[in-house]
C-alpha cells in the first residue's frame, strides 16, 4: 500500500495581501510586545534626567547590582507560568539556597553541591505531583513555602553564615564597557528565548501551556512537560539564590522572601498572562529590571522608603493598565 | 502489505462505558484503503466516542481493534495510532492558540527536528494548505489566537494532512466544515476525494447531508452507541438517511389532547435569537412549556442565557435550571436546603436575617414533593446522587416566585425513572400557569412541550406546535437538507 503523497500544487495567488484586520492585530501585537522595553526605556530616561551621575559604569553597577538574582527569579517564575500554574514558593526556596550556599556549601562543599542538586529534584518531583495527583501549584507552592523557610531557618537560626570566596569573586565580575550584571542579564534574556521561543523543545514546552488537552492527544507526555519545567524552574531558583549570597556574602532565613511577588509581577509587566502559556523571556528579564529601577528611581525623587512599596504598586498598576489597553486593540476587530 | 483491498482496521464488538453511560455498544466496522467513509447519526450516537477510540484518545472497553490482522487494543495509544497512520481533526479544535502556525505543524510532525525545522514546517504547511485550500492567504508565522475560526480550522485540516517521514493511511475528519463556509468546504471536499482515489481512507463526520451523499463511498448510521446500518453512499437519499437515524418512532402519548394557550393575551417571552435573520421570535405564553430541539450547540444555550440576562437586566423573575450541573448549578461545599433556599432569600427573610425555620420548612417542603432521597436535607449536596442533586435545583427554581423557568438540557445523565417524576412536576406547574422554556438533546421530551422550536446554526429555523411534532420534522430540519 502506497501512502498518499500531497497532491501536486496548484500556483498560490500573487502575492498575500495583508488584511487591515491583521495589519491592526499585528500592530497591537508589536505594541505589547515592545511595552516591557518601552517602559524601561521611559524609567531610564526619568532617571538620568533627575540624576545624571547614575548615567555611568559605576552608577549603573550600583543600581542593577541586585538585579539578576530577581531576573534570574522571573525566569524561573515565567517557566512555571508557561504551563498555567504560579509558585508561591520561589522567595521561600531562594532564601533557602542561599542558605545552603552560605553554609553548606562554604564548609562541605560536596555536600553543599549535593543538597543543591537535591532542590532541583524536589522542584522536579513537585511538577511530577501536581501533574499527576492534579492538585493545584498554588496549594502545593504555598505548602512548600513553610517547607523552605523552616529549612533555612534551621541552617541559619540568626542571620549570618559567609557565602563562598568563589562566588563572591564570581558575582563582582568587572566587564569592559557594560557592568556584569547588564551583560548577565542580556546572556540570561537571549539565552531563554533561544531555548523557550525558537527550540522545538521550547514549542512543545509552551504548547503544553496553550492547550494541554491538544498536546496530550497529539501524544505528548504532559508529565514529561511539567517535570521539566519545574526542574528548569528550581535550576534557575538555584542560580539566583547563588547570585544573591555572591552579593550579599552572608544570608539569613528571610532574604528573599518578596522575590515570590516580585517574580510574578515581572513576569505579567514583561507581558505575560497566567494562563495560555502566552510568556516572553525577554520581557520576563525587561520586566524584572523595570521592578528594580522603579525603586531606585523612587529614591532618587526623596521618597521617604515608607511609601515606597506603596509607589512600586502605583507604577505596577500603571503598567498594567497601559497592558489592558493595548490587549483591548488587539481584541478589537479593526 | 500488497492487497490493497486488505481493511486498514477492523472494529468487531468494540464497547465503551463512562459510568453509567453506554456510549458505545458491540460497534463493527471496518476501514479500507481508497474509501471515504461517512459516519452519521443524532447528538450522543457514539461518533465522536468512536473515532476517539480510532485516534488511540479513548480506550475500548471490549471488543477488538484489528490492524493488518493483529489485535492492537491492549496498549492501544496515540503513538500507535500514528505508527499506523491514522490522523485525526477532532471537532474540539487543537490547535495551540498561543503558538504559530508553523509551530503547531512540528507539534505533530516529530520528524522536524532538525536546525532550520521552523522554515521547514513553515514550507510544508502551506504546501499543503496550497493543495487543499488555493487562495487561503495564511502564513505561516501568523499567532493562530489570530486567526479567524474557519482560518484555524483549515491550519488544523492541512496539519493533519502533513506529514515527515511517516506514512499516513488514515485520516479522520469530526465535522471538519463546520466553521468553513460554502466554497472553502467545496475545496475540502475535493481535496478529500483526490485523497480517496489516491488510495488513502477518509472517515468523514457531517451533519450536512448533501456533502455525505456526495463525497463518501459508504455511509455507516449510528444511533444510541450502536451502528444500526451500513450501505453505499448511492443507496441512500435524503429521507433514508434521516429515517435511519431516528429511533424506532414511538407513538405520542395521547393523554393529552393539544390545546394552543396562544390566544388573545401578550405573550410572556418574546426573543429574538441573536443570529436570527428572518425575524422569528421564540415565544412562550403563560402556561407554556416552550421546547428548544435541534442539535446540541446551536445557540439554544445562548439563547436561555441572553433571555436571562435580559429579564433580570429589567428586574423580571426569572429562574434557571442548569445542565452542567457541576459548573452552573450546585454549590458543592452547601447543604441540600442551602442549595434549594438560595434563590428564595427574600421571601424567607426573618429582619435582616434568615430565618432557619422557615427555610428548614422550605426545605421539607421540597423534599416531600420533589421525593429528594435522603435522610437530612442539611447534609451536603454531593451526598446526592446525580439525579438528586438535579432534583434540588429543580426545587431551587421551582421554589422561587418566577413566573419564567428556564431549563438547559437539565436531564443530562438522570435515569429514566427521575426523570418521570420530574416531567409530572413541570406538567403540574405549567398548569397552574408558570412557563417553561425547556432546551433538550433528547427527543422524547419534546413530547412534553407544547410548542417546539428547532435550532440551526445560531437560528430557530422551525416552529412546531405539538400536534404537528414528529422525529422526521425535527431531524430534517436539524439536518441541513440541501448541499451548503
Amino acid at each position: 500500500m502506497n501512502a498518499p503523497q500531497p497532491m501536486t500544487l496548484k500556483k498560490p495567488p500573487a502575492a498575500n495581501t495583508v488584511d487591515r484586520a491583521a495589519g491592526g492585530v499585528n500592530r497591537a501585537r508589536w505594541l505589547r510586545n515592545a511595552l516591557p522595553g518601552i517602559s524601561l526605556v521611559v524609567l531610564l530616561a526619568t532617571i538620568f534626567i533627575m540624576q545624571p551621575r547614575a548615567m555611568s559604569y559605576m552608577g549603573m553597577n550600583l543600581m542593577l547590582n541586585l538585579a539578576v538574582p530577581i531576573a534570574l527569579a522571573t525566569i524561573a517564575q515565567m517557566l512555571i507560568i508557561t504551563v498555567n500554574d504560579l509558585d508561591l514558593s520561589l522567595g521561600s526556596f531562594i532564601s533557602f539556597v542561599a542558605c545552603v550556599a552560605a553554609t553548606l556549601l562554604n564548609d562541605h562543599p560536596l555536600l553543599g553541591c549535593l543538597v543543591l542538586l537535591g532542590c532541583i529534584g524536589v522542584y522536579a518531583l513537585l511538577g511530577a505531583l501536581i501533574h499527576s495527583r492534579r492538585l493545584p501549584a498554588i496549594v502545593v507552592t504555598l505548602g512548600m513555602s513553610f517547607i523552605w523557610v523552616g529549612g533555612a531557618v534551621l541552617l541559619l537560626p540568626a542571620p549570618g553564615g559567609s557565602a563562598p570566596q568563589w562566588l563572591q569573586a564570581l558575582v563582582k565580575i568587572k566587564t569592559p564597557v557594560l557592568p556584569f550584571a547588564i551583560v548577565v542579564c542580556v546572556v540570561l534574556a537571549v539565552a531563554v528565548h533561544l531555548f523557550l521561543m525558537r527550540s522545538r523543545f521550547g514549542v512543545v514546552l509552551r504548547g503544553a501551556g496553550g492547550n494541554p488537552l491538544a498536546m496530550a492527544k497529539a501524544g505528548w507526555s504532559l508529565l514529561r512537560i511539567k517535570v521539566t519545567l519545574y526542574a528548569l524552574a528550581g535550576g534557575f531558583g538555584v542560580l539566583s539564590g547563588l547570585f544573591l549570597v555572591g552579593l550579599t556574602t552572608s544570608a539569613d532565613a528571610n532574604m528573599a522572601l518578596r522575590y515570590t511577588l516580585l517574580s510574578i509581577a515581572g513576569v505579567i509587566l514583561g507581558g505575560g498572562e497566567f494562563t495560555g502559556g502566552r510568556v516572553s523571556p525577554i520581557g520576563a528579564v525587561l520586566g524584572a529590571l523595570t521592578l528594580v529601577l522603579a525603586g531606585s528611581l523612587l529614591s532618587f525623587i526623596r521618597i521617604s522608603p515608607d511609601w515606597q512599596i506603596g509607589a512600586q504598586g502605583a507604577i505596577l498598576i500603571l503598567v498594567l493598565a497601559l497592558r489592558t489597553a493595548v490587549n483591548r486593540l488587539e481584541v478589537r476587530p479593526v | 502489505m500488497t492487497v490493497t483491498q486488505a481493511a486498514l482496521v477492523d472494529l468487531k464488538g468494540v464497547g465503551k462505558r463512562f459510568g453509567a453511560v453506554r456510549a458505545l455498544n458491540d460497534v463493527d466496522l471496518t476501514f479500507r484503503p481508497g474509501e471515504c467513509l461517512g459516519l452519521i447519526g443524532h447528538n450522543g450516537a457514539g461518533k465522536s466516542t468512536l473515532m476517539h477510540i480510532l485516534a488511540g484518545t479513548l480506550s475500548a472497553d471490549s471488543g477488538t481493534v484489528l490492524m493488518g490482522g493483529a489485535d492492537v487494543r491492549n496498549g492501544y495509544s496515540v503513538q500507535v495510532a500514528r505508527q499506523h497512520g491514522i490522523r485525526c481533526v477532532f471537532q474540539e479544535l487543537s490547535l495551540c492558540p498561543n503558538l504559530t502556525v508553523a509551530e503547531n505543524t512540528r507539534l505533530t510532525c516529530p520528524g522536524l527536528r532538525d536546525f532550520g525545522w521552523r522554515r521547514k514546517a513553515g514550507a510544508l504547511i502551506v504546501a499543503t494548505l496550497d493543495s487543499i485550500f488555493p487562495d487561503h492567504r495564511i502564513s505561516p508565522g501568523e499567532v493562530v489566537a489570530d486567526l479567524p475560526i474557519a482560518q484555524r480550522q483549515m491550519v488544523e485540516i492541512a496539519r493533519a494532512f502533513t506529514c515527515v517521514d511517516e506514512h499516513l493511511a488514515l485520516v479522520i475528519l469530526d465535522e471538519p466544515t463546520s466553521s468553513l463556509d460554502a466554497r472553502v468546504a467545496g475545496q475540502l471536499l475535493h481535496h478529500v476525494r483526490r485523497y480517496v482515489e489516491s488510495g488513502g481512507c477518509v472517515v468523514l463526520i457531517s451533519h450536512i447531508l448533501g456533502e455525505m451523499l456526495a463525497t463518501c463511498d459508504r455511509i455507516a448510521v449510528m444511533s444510541d452507541g450502536c451502528v444500526v446500518e451500513v450501505r453505499g453512499a448511492s443507496a441512500f437519499t435524503h429521507a433514508s438517511l434521516v429515517e435511519c437515524m431516528g429511533t424506532v418512532s414511538k407513538p405520542q402519548d395521547q393523554d393529552r389532547v393539544f390545546v394552543s394557550r396562544r390566544d388573545g393575551q401578550p405573550p410572556v417571552v418574546e426573543q429574538l435569537p441573536a443570529r436570527q435573520q428572518n425575524g422569528q421570535a421564540v415565544a412562550a405564553w403563560p402556561g407554556e412549556i416552550v421546547g428548544l430541539a435541534g442539535l446540541a450547540g446551536q445557540g439554544q444555550s445562548q439563547l436561555l442565557v441572553q433571555l436571562l440576562r435580559e429579564r433580570i437586566a429589567s428586574g423580571k423573575r426569572v429562574a434557571m435550571v442548569a445542565g452542567d450541573r457541576q459548573t452552573d448549578g450546585v454549590f458543592s461545599l452547601w447543604s441540600i436546603a442551602e442549595n434549594i433556599s438560595i434563590s428564595s432569600l427574600a421571601a424567607l427573610r426573618h429582619g435582616l436575617l434568615i430565618d432557619p425555620q422557615a427555610e428548614q420548612a422550605m426545605a421539607a417542603k421540597w423534599q416531600q414533593r420533589m421525593n429528594i432521597r435522603t435522610p437530612d436535607m442539611n447534609n451536603p449536596i454531593l451526598s446526592l446522587s446525580g439525579g438528586n442533586q438535579q432534583k434540588a435545583l429543580f426545587a431551587r427554581a421551582l421554589a422561587s416566585d418566577s413566573e419564567l423557568i428556564l431549563m438547559d438540557d437539565p436531564m443530562r445523565g438522570v435515569d429514566v425513572g427521575t426523570k418521570r417524576e420530574v416531567y409530572a412536576i413541570i406538567k403540574e406547574e405549567a398548569a397552574r400557569g408558570r412557563t417553561f422554556i425547556w432546551y433538550s438533546t433528547e427527543l422524547e421530551e419534546l413530547n412534553h412541550c407544547d410548542h417546539i422550536y428547532v435550532f440551526r446554526n445560531g437560528q430557530a429555523v422551525a416552529d412546531l406546535p405539538r400536534n404537528e411534532l414528529s422525529e422526521a420534522q425535527i431531524l430534517r430540519s436539524s439536518f441541513q437538507e440541501e448541499v451548503a
